[in-house]
């Protein structure tokens, strides 16, 4: 520990301003706040500040998804091998899961922290520890055998157009991680759709329909069972299909305060209660599915608990997060019903709301604004 | 019959080192008026260096509203006139020689005299600075009439000085002191107390005012959340408020015809070997508390409390509001992995660390800034310590952006920047939100005058 402080110490003068390496200053101040929580004092306002920070509050919700993404790497190497019979070992098959994940979570990272060092380097910023959870996020929401190639193009544009040109996290109107899988889908819809993509390396012979695939198409007698779709023994994007392992995580937010809970509790009472007018309509098979089914289905679970609660681009107001979370989850499940192209509704949903979020905010503060108006035109009368 | 309003946002910061309840004289030797502590004034000087001054003695004037007087708090010579970068007074200090002479502003029968009379006497003594107005948190503007005076007898800051122990006594003066204020206004002054706490009966028996209970965490003792429950303030009007200590000196003024600037100060933090209260004036130097009295390492010391207090030198001046003195640990040291660790003694609002295990653990805490100035990416978390119908974050955002009218509809008006001090401490983005708010008021008082 007095050895990396020496060294960083050392090596510091060099990538000051002035300094031979000075182009590199925000990746030095990365490395060391990485290792150092800095010795900047306060100097205006408040004397004591709260002991967490971005970092603290990032690695809370790194950990919240361990448990969704270790299940997703089991995931990959059951179905893979359930695809040609075969039933290894617990540990087979999650080292085939972890041996596909491990490029896409390097490829991700490597190109995401690499443009957000530069863009920090750029505007002399420190490095913001978003990425640090998006990151984890893009892997678990995409396919297991992504060409790395597209993903890092995804990734690039997630971190550019997504973030950066709106002036950096927190700043930024959509969820990144969600814009880079939507970029996939439109740019590259053969390898993120359809049922051959969502099994690692499957078996020709093998059907590979996730359950959303298979309500789409009307093959209801394939759905697995509520319980196989509520622990996650489907096929489906690499960390998501665990509403288990989801939730636990989602505890794991709530317990410590980053999650929203008024954003994850609309979310889910959104979608489940679009899935009971469904069932009210009936018109066709698909509607007349047990709307707690919409549930545990694809990637609700997974947009509620780590994508529609992103603070940034959720809504910021109280009232505005029950409104927001409402709407996202209501529009997940109707898109999910409807939209003939696409199975799952999801990620369109909460993009969406994304940008309404500001408009909700809107009208949320021009109630209090109103309210404040009025007591000013009560005090003149 | 008092009401209880009952506020149920924010946040007790416990804290190590709280004063032990004993009171000694701090026979300093030097005083100082600091015209920093008035914000907005520009000083312009009545004395110079080697003057010879009483207690009541003008020193200088604001050179805006120049019917505005700040005066010696104690019998002495001038020694010194400090200025800063661009010549900026920072500090008047008066070297007492120990004798009691003060200048006669002649005893007066409180209910026989009127109110521009009142003002008169309190400009000309230099205890008007002691009224202060909402909005802008500046010294009252004489020529308003407020709506309402507000008193706080209580604070519910991290170590706050226990005022029922400092007013102990002094009923006859405070009540002088209230009924003075009375005279000020058409409405009400409303003396707000603490609904559990308060005891003293210098508050409790008071007269002529209308009592007020508060219960609830810091800031419940704050004047806007007083004004924001009692009588909420619209664009356009002006309350004006002060302390219990001020309105003793008040009373005084009336009573003995002096300008007595008698004060009691509390010294507490986690660096103090042996935190308690000092009897001593306006503005004494601090630097015979400290002596012998603290830890070694590098403190810092505060005028004031930890969340809105003044950073001050060792052998600085207590500010010309403040009742409290606090020193902590200075935290300019590097923490291995410190945003990892499982934080058994880290004191957070959040519940990310293990010490939420034990909520009435009390925390030293140091000046450290605990991480990177980051954007705003938390939301509903300011709400949680912000006991306002006002969206904080928002308001912040609009000050940012220098959106005036977007200011006054999101009720800048109603708060001051120590409003903001628990939602800077707790934010995560690390930036100096008191100061932003400040800047704002000031935008706003400098557009409108």
């Amino acid at each position: 520990m007095k050895a990396i402080r020496n060294l960083l110490d050392k090596q510091k003068p060099h990538f000051e301003k002035g300094g031979k390496l000075e182009k590199f200053h925000s990746m030095f101040d990365a490395m060391e706040t990485l290792f150092f929580v800095p010795n900047r004092v306060t100097t205006k306002g408040a004397h004591i500040r709260d002991a967490i920070d971005m970092k603290r509050t990032m690695i809370v919700v790194f950990i919240a998804l361990l448990p969704a993404l270790f299940f997703g790497m089991w995931n990959i190497g059951y179905q893979h091998f359930l695809s040609y019979g075969e039933h290894p070992d617990f540990w087979t098959m999650f080292w085939y899961g972890f041996l596909k994940m491990l490029p896409i979570i390097i490829v991700t990272y490597g190109v995401g922290l690499g443009l957000e060092i530069i863009f920090a380097q750029i505007r002399s910023h420190d490095v913001n520890e978003g990425f640090f959870v998006s990151g984890l996020l893009i892997p678990m929401i995409v396919p297991p055998d992504i060409p790395l190639w597209q993903l890092a193009i995804a990734v690039a544009f997630a971190v550019v157009f997504g973030k950066e040109v709106f002036g950096g996290t927190g700043m930024n109107i959509m969820n990144p991680a969600l814009l880079a899988r939507a970029f996939l889908f439109f740019a590259y819809p053969g390898n993120i759709s359809g049922d051959k993509v969502w099994i690692s390396d499957k078996a020709d012979a093998f059907s590979g329909a996730t359950p959303l695939g298979d309500a789409l198409t009307g093959h209801f007698d394939n759905l697995p069972s509520v319980y196989d779709m509520f622990m996650g023994f489907i096929p489906g994007s690499n960390g998501e299909t665990s509403t288990l392992m989801i939730l636990l995580g989602g505890l794991f937010l709530l317990m410590t305060g980053i999650g929203n809970w008024r954003v994850m509790f609309s979310f889910f009472a959104g979608g489940y209660i679009m899935g009971l007018l469904f069932n009210l309509w009936g018109y066709n098979e698909y509607m007349q599915l047990p709307a707690y089914y919409h549930l545990v289905m694809g990637g609700f679970a997974f947009g509620a608990v780590f994508m529609a609660t992103d603070p940034v681009t959720a809504a910021q107001t109280n009232k505005g997060m029950y409104i927001y979370g409402f709407l996202a989850g209501l529009m997940a499940i109707l898109i999910r019903v409807f939209n003939p192209a696409y199975p799952e509704g999801v990620m369109l949903a909460i993009l969406l709301m994304n940008v309404f979020a500001p408009l909700i905010d809107h009208y949320v503060i021009a109630g209090n604004i109103k309210r404040r108006q009025k007591r000013l035109k009560l005090a003149t009368s | 019959m008092s009401t209880t309003y009952k506020i149920k946002k924010g946040l007790n910061i416990k804290l190590l080192g709280e004063a032990e309840k004993t009171v000694v004289d701090l026979n300093a030797k030097r005083f100082a008026i600091n015209p920093p502590d008035f914000t907005g004034c520009f000083p312009k000087m009545l004395v110079k260096e080697g003057d010879d001054v009483k207690a009541g003695t003008p020193l200088f004037y604001d050179k805006y509203r120049e019917e505005i007087r700040f005066t010696s708090p104690v019998c002495g010579k001038v020694k010194e006139i400090v200025r800063g970068a661009k010549r900026k007074m920072l500090h008047v200090i008066i070297e007492t020689d120990g004798k009691d002479e003060a200048i006669d502003f002649g005893k007066v029968e409180i209910s026989s005299i009127d109110r521009q009379a009142i003002i008169d006497k309190m400009l000309a003594s230099g205890v008007w600075p002691m009224v202060r107005q909402r909005p802008y948190a500046v010294i009252a503007n004489p020529q308003d009439e407020p709506k309402a005076i507000f008193i706080s007898a209580f604070d519910t800051a991290p170590l706050a000085a226990d005022l029922d122990l400092i007013v102990h006594g002094q009923g006859k003066e405070f009540q002088a002191g209230l009924d003075v204020l009375t005279k000020l206004t058409s409405g009400k002054v409303h003396l707000n107390v603490d609904a559990k706490n308060t005891t003293s009966k210098v508050f409790l028996n008071s007269k002529n005012v209308q009592l007020n209970s508060f219960s609830g965490p810091h800031p419940a003792s704050n004047v806007s959340v007083h004004v924001s429950r009692v009588d909420p303030i619209n664009k356009g009007e002006v309350i004006w408020y002060t302390g219990p200590q001020e309105v003793i000196t008040i009373g005084k003024l009336f009573l003995e015809g002096k300008f007595n600037s008698e004060r009691i100060v509390a010294l507490a933090g986690s660096e103090i070997l042996h935190p308690k209260y000092y009897k001593t004036y306006i503005g004494a130097r601090i630097v015979n508390m400290i002596s012998g009295n603290e830890t070694g390492g590098r403190n810092r010391y505060i005028s004031g409390n930890v969340l809105t207090g003044e950073k001050i030198e060792k052998d600085g001046f207590v500010g010309f509001y403040d009742s409290m003195v606090t020193v902590i640990p200075e935290g300019d040291h590097y923490e291995f992995f410190g945003w990892l660790k499982p934080g058994m003694n880290k004191f957070s609002f959040s519940h990310t660390f293990l010490s939420r295990l034990f909520p009435n653990k009390k925390f030293k805490v140091d000046t450290n800034l605990h991480g990177g100035v980051r954007g705003y990416v938390m939301t509903g978390k300011m709400e949680k310590v912000f006991p306002f119908d006002i969206y904080p974050l928002q308001l912040v955002k609009a000050i940012l952006v220098e959106d005036i009218d977007l200011m006054e509809n999101l009720g800048i008006y109603e708060i001051d920047a120590e409003d903001f001090a628990l939602c800077e401490v707790i934010d995560t983005s690390k930036t100096n939100i008191q100061d932003i708010v400040r800047n704002g008021l000031e935008l706003i008082r400098k557009e409108m005058s």
